[in-house]
């Protein structure tokens, strides 16, 4: 009798469990239940991608300069071409978009030097956005100084004032709604129903009404004779709006912070002020950041409202141009490029807000 | 919190500025001092320019005749109706489409919310890209969408789209088949109303028989038959009442029948698929937050999987759902508001649009309107947190 001391090679697993057809097998035909879903969710795929795709890329008419270069086959996407600079810049005046794309490309190195974890400095990157940044797009945008020629607001306009409206609504709000946040969990009963009732005003509210108010019941709130920009009405709206919704995030953030560490930060004699700006508010912020994300992205949707008070943003001016006597017709390619910008910003935006949950869910785990 | 200390030590009493009571108390005053002088100053400029401006204050001009009219209109309303009715109608047809935006933004939330945990992949693909593609496009460009792009390209009246030769979609709107109700039919509500008394009762009954004995009947099942058989029959005995007012095409329009205005149309579906991906993923992460656990123990006990969902996994995941959920049910009506861009007479747009343009009461106009959200927000609120007590698990 002879002993084998070597292990057998292992056969191969049967072709039922491994492999591309058990995958198949497993997620898509597991029983009849889930056989019947897959072939209705594969024709409801084909009805509606086919259809699409045929419009949007193998009919489509990309290059030209009028109408005439369509076929009407499938989407005209000359319309949005032709238009495209007015779509991004809206009426800014063609000699001094350099101006504008400056703002933008300082704006994306900042908020990526921000965005990437790796970066050292972030305390004053983060300063320097909040603080000596707005100033210089207000230089560079309005103009008027340093011998760049002055472009009044009324015609700025597309994504690049859906930008500016996003995004300085959203600074703005960031510091009132800390002092919302603060007060609300403040002691002091008179402090804390103010905040109570400012809170709950704004989100109570559509910012539509909002935006009524701020376009017509603010020049009667003013001294007779003074005007306020329509731009800046309706950034007051979106700050007023925002500020609250910062606030109920900031609250959630401030919640979650135990409360030892202020009392650690009280046992060695520190004041309200320093408590909170030492040692809770950095805490609670690094938490605050997803929800921080979410509230601006809800907030860049709702940036295409100030259409409804007559200012042009993306929405806006793709809906003006839609009313152009030579391109009638082309609602769907209009909307279309419209949705797919504001989805590239949204999606992107929401994706990195979920990695940041994630890795601060780990952070946080013992 | 740090607390005061019981005794002070001996020595000089330190300044007011160092006492924090006194010091809270200052702050305070100093607030309201200025919320009070910034309160002053608004309304002080907001009488001159009003006076500058003639115009006179108050909620008298909502006695005063409308002069338009307004497409659509759930009471009575002409052009010689007062600003009060125009508020009204307005305020009507934003609650019909918040009514019927919720319940559709449920009905399809629910629906994707649960297919995109469904175990079949391409389902539970479909599912998250419908959440990724509509929850991130603004909703006022979806609502645009909605009405130029594929109402307004809708054929004419003549050549209209038609299911059954009863149901007309054409540019004009969606034409539905009215009801009419002839007399003896008043007898069909009283039998639902019977049906409902009895299904309530037996349901009660049932719990009570079985918390005492251990048996109990399918109570679900047999008040179901009792509330869609007993007005059916009804119908049957008394030998149908009914008749079917059909939309007819007339020259260039329908004429009869219930018209569905295509800006409600545009509106509705815009505001239920928009929530909808809100919901759906609200659903997903309440299910989710369930604990496997729970599952398996249930599956331990031999509960058969529908008991495991209804008396397990769902009660929980209730718990979970409704804060969120309640706070899109309030973002879908205040959404609502966005009609007035493509021209559906809600509140904002007959009152807080043309009224106000009509009459220049900004101030009473837009208070009024601010108002009417405020007092919903508070009233659902309260309606959800109710709800969500009975839901809560009672912890002992």
């Amino acid at each position: 009798m002879t002993h084998n001391d070597k292990m057998i090679e292992a056969r191969p697993a049967p072709i039922r469990t491994v492999g591309p057809l058990a995958w198949l097998r497993a997620n898509l035909f597991s029983g009849p239940v889930n056989t019947v879903f897959t072939l209705v969710g594969l024709y409801l795929l084909y009805v509606l991608l086919t259809p699409t795709i045929q419009w949007a890329f193998i009919n489509a008419d990309w290059i030209g300069t009028s109408r005439d270069d369509c076929s009407r086959e499938g989407a005209c996407w000359v319309f949005v071409n032709a238009r495209l600079t007015q779509f991004i810049y809206g009426l800014y005046p063609r000699d001094e978009l350099w101006r504008v794309n400056l703002v933008f490309a300082s704006f994306a190195v900042l908020i990526a030097w921000l965005a990437i974890p790796r970066l050292p400095f972030k305390r004053w990157v983060a300063i320097a956005t909040l603080l000596a940044f707005p100033v210089f797009a207000y230089v560079m945008l309005y103009g008027g100084h340093f011998g760049l020629p002055l472009v009044e607001t009324h015609r700025w306009g597309g994504l690049m004032l859906t930008l500016i409206l996003a995004v300085v609504g959203m600074v703005a709000a960031l510091p009132i709604g800390i002092l919302l946040a603060l007060g609300r969990r403040s002691q002091m009963p008179i402090v804390k129903s103010f905040c109570v009732v400012f809170i709950e005003f704004w989100r109570g509210v559509p910012l539509i009404t909002i935006l009524f108010m701020a376009s017509v019941m603010l020049p009667l709130f003013l001294p007779t004779g003074v005007s306020v920009d329509r731009l800046v009405r309706a950034l007051i709206g979106i700050t007023l709006f925002q500020s609250a919704y910062m606030a109920e995030v900031i609250r959630g953030g401030l919640q979650a912070i135990p409360r030892g560490q202020e009392e650690a930060a009280a046992a060695l004699g520190m004041s309200y002020w320093m408590r909170m700006g030492l040692i809770v508010l950095p805490q609670a912020l690094k938490m605050m950041i997803p929800g921080i994300v979410n509230t601006f992205i809800s907030l860049f949707k709702d940036t295409t409202l100030v259409m409804i008070i007559g200012l042009f943003d993306l929405l806006g001016i793709v809906q003006a141009a839609l009313s152009d006597s030579r391109w009638l017709g082309f609602a769907l390619e209009g909307y279309v490029f419209a949705a797919f910008m504001f989805w590239i910003f949204c999606f992107s935006m929401s994706r990195y807000s979920q990695y940041l949950e994630r890795k601060l869910h780990t952070g946080h785990q013992r | 919190m740090s607390t005061r200390p019981q005794a002070r030590p001996a020595g000089p009493r330190p300044p007011f500025w160092r006492d924090r009571a006194k010091r809270a108390l200052i702050f305070q005053l100093l607030l309201v001092a200025a919320v009070a002088a910034f309160l002053i100053f608004i309304i002080g400029n907001t009488q001159a320019n009003l006076a500058q401006r003639g115009i006179t204050t108050g909620f008298g001009f909502l006695n005063n005749t409308a002069g338009f009219g307004i497409v659509q209109s759930l009471i009575d309303y002409s052009s010689q109706s007062t600003y009060g009715r125009t508020f009204l109608v307005g305020l009507l047809n934003t609650l019909l489409v918040s009514a019927l935006g919720v319940l559709a933004a449920t009905i399809i939330g629910f629906t994707v919310g649960i297919a995109r945990l469904s175990p079949n992949w391409l389902i539970a693909r479909l599912a998250s890209g419908y959440i990724e593609i509509f929850r991130n496009i603004p909703l006022l460009l979806q609502i645009f969408f909605w009405y130029f792009a594929v109402l307004r390209a809708l054929p004419s009246p003549r050549d209209s789209m038609s299911l059954g030769e009863a149901v007309f979609l054409n540019v004009r709107g969606l034409f539905l088949p009215e009801p009419l109700f002839e007399s003896g039919f008043g007898l069909i509500p009283l039998a639902l109303a019977v049906a409902v008394v009895a299904s309530i009762a037996l349901i009660v009954w049932n719990k009570r028989r079985h918390e005492a004995t251990g048996r109990r009947l399918p109570a679900g099942w047999i008040s179901l038959a009792l509330i869609v058989g007993l007005p059916l029959a009804v119908l049957v005995v008394t030998g149908v009442p009914v008749t079917w007012d059909v939309p007819e095409l007339r020259g260039f329009n329908f004429r009869g029948g219930i018209t569905v205005i295509p800006e409600f149309l545009a509106l509705w579906l815009a505001l239920s698929i928009y929530t909808a991906s809100f919901i759906a993923e609200i659903v997903r992460s309440g299910i989710q937050a369930i604990p496997h656990g729970q599952t398996e123990a249930a599956q331990a006990l031999s509960l058969p999987q529908g008991l495991v969902l209804r008396l397990v996994v769902v009660p929980q995941a209730l718990r979970v759902i409704i804060p969120p959920l309640t706070s899109q049910y309030l973002n879908l009506i205040k959404n609502s508001s966005l009609a007035t861009a493509i021209g559906y007479p809600d509140l904002v747009s007959v009152f807080a649009g043309t009224t106000l343009n009509q009459t220049g009461q900004a101030i009473e106009v837009i208070a009024m309107t601010m108002a009417v959200y405020l007092t919903i927000s508070l009233l659902v609120s309260m309606f959800m947190n109710w709800f969500n007590a009975r839901v809560a698990l009672v912890e002992r």
